[in-house]
């Protein structure tokens, strides 16, 4: 079964640190336990979302790259 | 890991005020309180008549690296003045103006950019800046 998305965060063409910037603005809007989704084509996106997810103790649930774009799905703690 | 980061701009080239920006957007993605203190030629880029300004790059830039900093931002990179502004937006971002310096230019409070929050002295800004680390940019 697809995992219900609550929100998507297109930071494609963002470099750093914006991708953070605007999931960390877009975390905000969603209530806890629900998934936001953000697609970002800057290469530091694996580690940076990896820190973030554990600094933060928001879930990273799923991450995949596509074609250049990095996919990852967080849980909002 | 301290909650509290804490840098000191003194240079006002484009190129350090945008690693700047990015350090403290970086930090304010994490929940950090940031302190941002703004000195000598940092503060003159801070100007309400001149934040929009080209304010050139570090000398060691060069030719290369002039190009390679505008091909980032004919890519669609965000400015160093927007990239704060998200900053401010996001998280705990307090920006100061060094009272010696505003002597030193001969500035006003009203002279800066609205993203500066104030003018104080080196101590407040120690105090602010709590135990957490002081970067000097």
């Amino acid at each position: 079964m697809a995992l219900e998305i609550a929100k998507t965060v297109d930071a494609k063409g963002l470099s750093c640190p914006m991708p953070i910037v605007k999931t960390a603005q877009a975390i905000k809007d969603v209530p806890s336990g629900a998934l936001l989704e953000v697609l970002s084509t800057d290469a530091g996106s694996t580690r940076d979302f990896a820190a973030w997810a554990k600094s933060t103790g928001n879930e990273l649930v799923e991450q995949t790259v596509d074609g250049g774009v990095y996919r990852f799905v967080l849980r909002k703690k | 890991m301290s909650d509290t980061i804490s840098f000191v701009l003194f240079s006002g080239t484009d190129d350090r005020l945008q690693a700047a920006a990015v350090m403290s957007a970086g930090a304010a993605a994490l929940g950090k309180k940031v302190n941002i203190f703004l000195q000598y030629w940092a503060l003159d880029a801070f100007r309400r008549d001149r934040i929009d300004l080209d304010h050139g790059l570090s000398p060691e830039a060069g030719e290369a690296g002039r190009a390679a900093v505008d091909a980032l931002r004919a890519a669609g990179q965000a400015s160093w003045k927007e990239t704060l502004s998200q900053a401010k937006e996001l998280g705990d971002v307090d920006i100061q103006a060094c009272s010696l310096s505003m002597d030193l230019l001969h500035l006003e409070e009203s002279d800066l950019d609205p993203l500066v929050d104030g003018v104080e002295g080196v101590t407040a800004f120690y105090i602010s800046a709590e135990d957490g680390e002081i970067v000097f940019i």
